[in-house]
């Protein structure tokens, strides 16, 4: 062989091992996180709160808590994401959807520990209270980019001869954009969306200091809440050898539906795809 | 009717400048008794004392900056090259499949990570890596110290970890997107597959691929969770990556809950401020680089 097809060789194989390790990684962490969680994984799990080393106990009420936090960050940013991505792809003013387009992917690319120190600022320090509403909030602000850029993505996808032919029977932009381009991109539109919501339910860091923390089922929406990721952190970095597996246990249902969330939007899709 | 649906869109779309805008606001102002008192001098002090209120960042810059460059190290060379195979080096099929499991990887939570890393990896480098680096090289400065597991060079590990799922999909996007007619020419002209690719493809991506790179930073500077399960929390600067250390990120997760008093917290709020800052001008820059190639 001749040094070229040696080196076209090597860099094919170092390419070639590079997506081994990579990919690969995905299987260790699932591999390991389905034999420590579930071995550690109960009935009790769903059914009981969390109790002291020595009477471990279960998660319910932080699997509640993350359902109603990720409940009110969807009702605040999904149809905030939803509307802005409509203005990206369908306005016609001159630079405004440029500058928004930017600033979405910048707010993006925010690290969630300052939206999490923002929106105490703006919710904890007024309102006295560490809240479900507050992590509510803080998650909503990093679903509403996400959303926004997923809707205008798939907006635009939609075949320019649907626009035309609304257009030619006589639709003016704005009904034709609620009647037929919305409807047509509605699967890629919705899958935005559950990835948004997968993306969100894992965050741990914006909650820290909005929804806190709770032993106890929550006494309400303005007050601490339990979620499924902050109690992860706080069993994980314990001494307690009952409690780390309480960490792992809740760590496998946190990663199962966020798997299953991507997953089946991208299953979404691509049936989507095939049908049309 | 139109004006109407035009004008509450834009009302929405606004509404994203808005919550940017408030967040610098919130930021500025919520941090005024630290900059107040510490001045510029707040970025180059290495003090970290409640008790005494006297606070610093550069430990934590420190901490942040050398994580997240460890990061790359490791992250770049592996993304790049998996992107380079599942776009240039292997078919369609194989290279959508595995791609969909990177996009996966990339869903993984934070904390999830710093699960695993907790109990597989710090004792995976206290006992073997840390030692086996001390070994190989003498135990020179960067490799000094007890290997506790904890530190630097785990934080960089996990981060790494954490970031490469974002160079190999932005990376491969701007490899996809270079015209066929590039790599045609090359292979015509009798160039091997690595030739027509090296020289031929890859210049040609190039801004799309340092734009991944630059997004997987800011995603590393920024990351919260994990680095906080792992670096060891220890406000100082050491030559040693062994040593544990601090980030911003972790620092204002560990602290923020428990400080009393107004400079503490106002400290804590600069810090958000510093990297805030940071942050955007990394993405802004990235966000610039992945356009101007996805663009042609």
């Amino acid at each position: 062989m001749t040094r070229r097809a040696i080196v076209n060789k090597l860099m094919f194989a170092l390419c070639g091992l590079a997506a081994f390790l990579t990919v690969s990684t995905l299987f260790l962490i699932l591999a390991y996180l389905v034999y420590n969680g579930g071995t550690s994984i109960s009935l009790d799990f769903f059914t009981k709160l969390p109790g002291p080393s020595g009477h471990p106990g279960g998660m319910a009420n932080a699997i509640l808590g993350s359902a109603e936090i990720i409940f009110f960050a969807a009702v605040i940013g999904l149809p905030i994401g939803f509307f802005s991505g409509i203005y990206l792809a369908e306005s016609a003013d001159p630079w405004l959807p440029a500058i928004v387009r930017y600033t979405a992917d910048l707010l993006n690319g925010v690290p969630s520990i300052v939206i999490g120190i923002v929106v105490w600022t703006v919710m904890v320090v007024p309102l006295h209270h560490f809240s479900a509403l507050a992590g509510g909030v803080a998650l909503s602000l990093m679903l509403i980019p996400i959303t926004a850029r997923s809707t205008e993505r798939f907006l635009l996808q939609v075949p320019r001869e649907l626009r035309e032919g609304a257009l030619a029977l006589g639709a003016d932009k704005w009904r034709t954009t609620a009647t037929v381009i919305v409807p047509a991109a509605r699967r890629g539109i919705v899958t935005g969306m559950i990835l948004g919501i997968a993306r969100i339910s894992g965050e741990t860091a914006p909650l820290l200091f909005t929804s806190l923390n709770n032993e106890y089922w929550s006494a309400g929406f303005k007050e601490p809440t339990a979620s499924l990721p902050v109690m992860i952190y706080t069993h994980a970095v314990s001494p307690y050898a009952d409690w780390h597996r309480q960490a792992w246990a809740a760590g496998l249902v946190l990663l199962g539906l966020v798997l299953v969330g991507n997953i089946t939007a991208r299953m979404v899709l691509t049936q989507g795809a095939k049908r049309s | 009717m139109g004006k109407l649906a035009a004008g509450v869109t834009r009302l929405f779309a606004i509404s994203i400048l808005a919550i940017t805008l408030l967040l610098v606001i919130q930021l500025w102002l919520h941090s005024y008794e630290a900059r107040q008192k510490f001045g510029l001098g707040f970025l180059t002090s290495t003090l970290w004392n409640p008790v005494t209120d006297e606070f610093g960042a550069l430990p934590f810059l420190y901490g942040t900056v050398i994580t997240s460059f460890l990061a790359l190290l490791i992250a770049v060379p592996l993304g790049v090259g998996a992107a380079i195979f599942l776009a240039e080096l292997t078919g369609p099929k194989l290279s959508e499949t595995l791609t969909f499991l990177v996009e996966l990887l990339a869903a993984v939570p934070s904390v999830i990570f710093g699960l695993l890393a907790i109990f597989t990896l710090v004792p995976f480098m206290r006992n073997y890596v840390q030692p086996g680096l001390q070994r190989v090289t003498g135990g020179i400065a960067i490799f000094s110290g007890h290997p506790y597991g904890v530190g630097y060079l785990t934080a960089g590990v996990i981060l790494a970890v954490m970031t490469f799922p974002f160079i190999i999909s932005v990376s491969r996007e701007a490899l996809l997107a270079v015209p066929r007619e590039q790599r045609e020419a090359a292979l015509a002209v009798g160039a091997t597959q690595w030739e027509a690719t090296w020289d031929a493809v890859i210049p040609f991506a190039r801004l799309g691929i340092i734009g991944s790179i630059f997004l997987a930073l800011a995603r590393a500077l920024g990351e919260t969770m994990a680095v906080t399960m792992v670096i060891g929390n220890n406000p100082s600067i050491r030559a040693s990556l062994f040593a544990p250390g601090y980030t911003i990120a972790s620092v204002i997760a560990n602290e923020f809950t428990e400080a009393t008093g107004d400079v503490y917290l106002a400290a804590l709020v600069e810090l958000g401020l510093v990297l805030f800052a940071l942050t955007i001008i990394i993405n802004g820059l990235a966000q610039l680089l992945i356009r101007v190639t996805t663009k042609r």
